[in-house]
C-alpha cells in the first residue's frame, strides 16, 4: 500500500548510465515507499532492465546516488543482494532440479538453516497446492505453477523488496490473476514490490506507476492521477499517449 | 479450398498430449488468431503446419497440399516467423534479408513492394548486425524475411510476446495491411486483447480448441450474468466478492472486478448493500458484457 508518509525504501537521485555514447538511464530521480507496489513501465529499449540491474546491485551506475533498502549502491552491494528478492520471466528456477531442490537451493543461498528450509518447503508446497509435485522436475510442471513457485522462492528469505521483471508474460489468464493475489498479499505483509509488465491492466493494480520513455521517467504517479492528468480512461491509453510521442 | 485445413491432428511428447484431436479450417485471406497461454499447443500446431514436425495422427493441408507428402511445395508457399528470434545475429539487417530472398530463389528488388511499409522503418539501420537490434526492430526484420518470397500464407508464432503496448499496436496495423493485400495469416498470441483484431479466433488451452468463431460470436456465448464492480480497495474488494453468496467467479480486470452469477436474478442492489456493509468506499456496480478473457477463463474452468 502506498503511504506518502512511509519511509523511503528506494531512493534514486540523478541516476545516469551510459554505454559508450548511448545514455540508457538519463538522470532518473524517484523514491519508492515501504510496502508499496511500484509499477516500472516503459517501451522496449526504454532503459528499464538497465535500471533494475543497477538497483539489484548487479551493475554500477555511471553516476548518481542510490540507496536500496537502506544500503548504498556503491559501498553495500552485498547487503542489498541479501535484502532483496528477484524474479524474471526468462529465468527463475532450475529446470533440471525438482521443486524441493529449487526451494532448498534458493533458501540455502540466503543462509537459511536446513531445518528451517524443510519447514518452509513443506509450508510453501502446501500453500501452493503443490505437495504432490514436490519431487517433480521443474521442466515437467506447468508454467503457471512455475511462476507461482518462482515468486514464493524469491521472497522465501522475507526480503525488504522484491523485483519482478515481467513475471506474468505468457501465463494463462487465471494464473495471471492468482499471481497478482500473491503480489497483493506480499505487499500487505510489508514487502515492497517493484514490478515491470506489458499487461496494461496490471498497471492498474500498482499503487504508483512510473513510465520510462527514452531513458527518462516521463511520468510518475498513482494510476488514478495519471489517467486524470492525461485525460485517459485506462492505463493503456496513458501508456500509448506517452510512449507514442517518441515514435512520431 | 480453404488456405489451411486441419482434421483430427494429435501430437504427444513423452506421454503429454501437446495437441489433442484438433480440427479447424482457415479461409483464404483470413486473419486467424490462436489465443492461448504458453504451453497450450500453439507452437506444436504451427510446427506441424510449417512441415517441421510430423503429427502422430490426423491430416493437415496448406493450400490443398498435404503437410507430410507435399512438404517441399508447402515450404515455397508459406512464410514463417518462429516464436524465438531465429535470424542470423552476426549478419547485418540487409544480409539477412538478402539471404532469405536468395534461399527462396528471389531478390529483394523483386518483392520489395510487399515489404516496403515494414522494411522502410528499419532500412536506416540496414548495416547493423541483427543481434544488435532492439526487440521491435528484430520483429520487423523477422516479418520482412518471412515475406520476402511473397508467400500466400503467413504463419506467425507469438510475434508480439514481450513487446510493449505501442509496438504491439503497430504490428497489428502491419498485419491488417498484409491481410488487405490478400495474404492468409495465422497468428498465435497470449494477449487476449488482440483477439478482437482477428477475423476469427481459436481459443486454445492444454492442446484443445475450446472455441472457434468470430470474436463477437465467442463473447456472445458467455453463459452467466456478469457485473463490473469497482471500489477503492481492489484487493479487499476481490476477497469480499469471493465470499458473496451465490457468486460463480471473481476476476480482476484492471480497475474493476468482474463478478459472475449463475443465477440471473441476482441484482445490483444486493451487491452494493453487501459491499457497503463490508465497509467499502467508492463502490460502483454495473452489469457488463463479457470480453474474450472472461470467456477464455470460463472455458478453462469448465474443462
Amino acid at each position: 500500500m502506498y503511504n506518502p508518509n512511509a519511509e523511503n525504501i528506494i531512493v534514486v537521485k540523478d541516476l545516469v548510465k551510459r554505454f559508450g555514447s548511448f545514455i540508457a538511464n538519463d538522470h532518473l530521480c524517484f523514491e519508492v515507499k515501504k510496502g508499496e507496489i511500484f509499477g516500472f513501465l516503459g517501451a522496449n529499449g526504454a532503459g528499464k532492465t538497465t535500471a533494475i540491474k543497477i538497483l539489484c546491485g548487479l551493475s554500477y551506475p555511471t553516476s548518481g546516488q542510490l540507496n536500496v533498502g537502506g544500503f548504498d549502491i556503491y559501498k553495500e552491494r552485498e547487503k542489498i543482494k541479501r535484502n532483496i528478492g528477484y524474479m524474471s520471466q526468462k529465468f527463475s528456477l532450475y529446470d533440471d532440479l525438482t521443486v524441493f531442490e529449487n526451494i532448498r537451493f534458493y533458501a540455502g543461498i540466503y543462509g537459511m538453516r536446513r531445518k528451517v528450509i524443510e519447514e518452509r518447503a513443506a509450508d510453501l508446497t502446501e500453500k501452493l497446492d503443490m505437495k504432490e509435485a514436490r519431487d517433480m522436475l521443474i521442466r515437467d510442471i506447468p508454467l503457471g505453477w512455475k511462476q507461482k513457485l518462482a515468486f514464493s522462492v524469491a521472497i522465501i528469505h522475507n526480503p525488504k523488496i522484491v523485483f519482478l521483471d515481467e513475471p506474468t508474460g505468457g501465463v494463462d489468464p487465471v494464473t495471471r490473476r492468482q499471481f497478482w493475489d500473491m503480489i497483493f498479499k506480499a505487499s500487505r505483509e510489508g514487502i515492497t514490490v517493484f514490478v515491470t509488465t506489458h499487461y496494461m491492466d496490471e498497471a492498474e493494480y500498482c499503487d504508483r506507476v512510473s513510465i520510462m520513455v527514452d531513458g527518462k521517467i516521463a511520468a510518475l504517479d498513482t494510476p488514478d492521477n495519471l489517467k486524470k492528468h492525461y485525460g485517459a480512461n485506462s492505463m493503456n491509453e496513458v501508456f500509448l499517449k506517452l510512449a507514442r510521442i517518441k515514435i512520431e | 479450398m480453404p488456405a489451411i485445413l486441419v482434421e483430427h491432428i494429435s501430437k504427444q511428447f513423452s506421454g503429454v498430449k501437446a495437441l489433442d484431436d484438433i480440427s479447424f479450417s482457415i479461409d483464404n485471406g483470413e486473419l486467424f488468431g490462436f489465443i492461448g497461454p504458453d504451453g497450450a499447443g500453439k507452437t506444436t500446431l504451427f510446427r506441424i503446419l510449417t512441415t517441421l514436425l510430423l503429427p502422430d495422427s490426423g491430416t493437415a493441408m496448406v493450400n490443398g497440399l498435404d503437410v507430410v507428402n507435399d512438404y517441399l511445395r508447402i515450404r515455397q508457399d508459406i512464410g514463417y516467423m518462429p516464436g524465438r528470434f531465429s535470424l542470423y545475429s552476426d549478419l547485418s539487417v540487409e544480409e539477412n534479408l538478402n539471404f532469405y530472398a536468395t534461399v527462396f530463389g528471389t531478390t529483394i528488388a523483386e518483392n520489395y513492394e510487399l515489404i516496403r511499409d515494414i522494411y522502410i522503418q528499419i532500412e536506416p539501420f540496414k548495416k547493423r548486425m541483427a543481434g544488435k537490434l532492439s526487440g521491435g526492430m528484430k520483429q520487423k526484420l523477422a516479418l520482412s524475411c518471412a515475406l520476402i518470397h511473397k508467400p500466400s500464407v503467413l504463419i506467425l508464432d507469438e510475434p508480439t510476446t514481450g513487446v510493449d503496448a505501442v509496438s504491439r499496436l503497430e504490428f497489428w496495423e502491419m498485419l491488417k495491411r498484409l491481410k488487405n493485400s490478400g495474404i492468409t495469416i495465422a497468428v498465435a498470441t497470449p494477449y487476449m486483447d488482440e483477439a478482437s483484431l482477428c477475423d476469427r479466433v481459436a481459443l486454445i488451452q492444454n492442446g484443445k480448441l475450446m472455441a472457434v468463431s468470430t470474436p463477437i460470436e465467442v463473447t456472445k456465448t458467455y453463459p452467466w450474468k456478469l457485473f463490473s464492480v469497482k471500489a477503492d480497495d481492489i484487493f479487499g474488494l476481490l476477497n469480499d466478492l469471493r465470499n458473496f453468496p451465490g457468486v460463480h467467479t471473481v476476476f480482476a480486470f484492471g480497475q474493476a472486478a468482474h463478478v459472475s452469477f449463475k443465477d440471473r436474478q441476482t441484482g445490483e442492489e444486493k451487491l452494493v448493500e453487501y459491499l457497503q456493509m463490508k465497509g467499502h468506499t467508492g463502490i460502483s456496480v454495473h452489469s457488463a458484457d463479457a470480453n474474450i478473457e472472461d470467456c477464455f477463463m470460463e472455458l478453462m474452468i469448465k474443462t
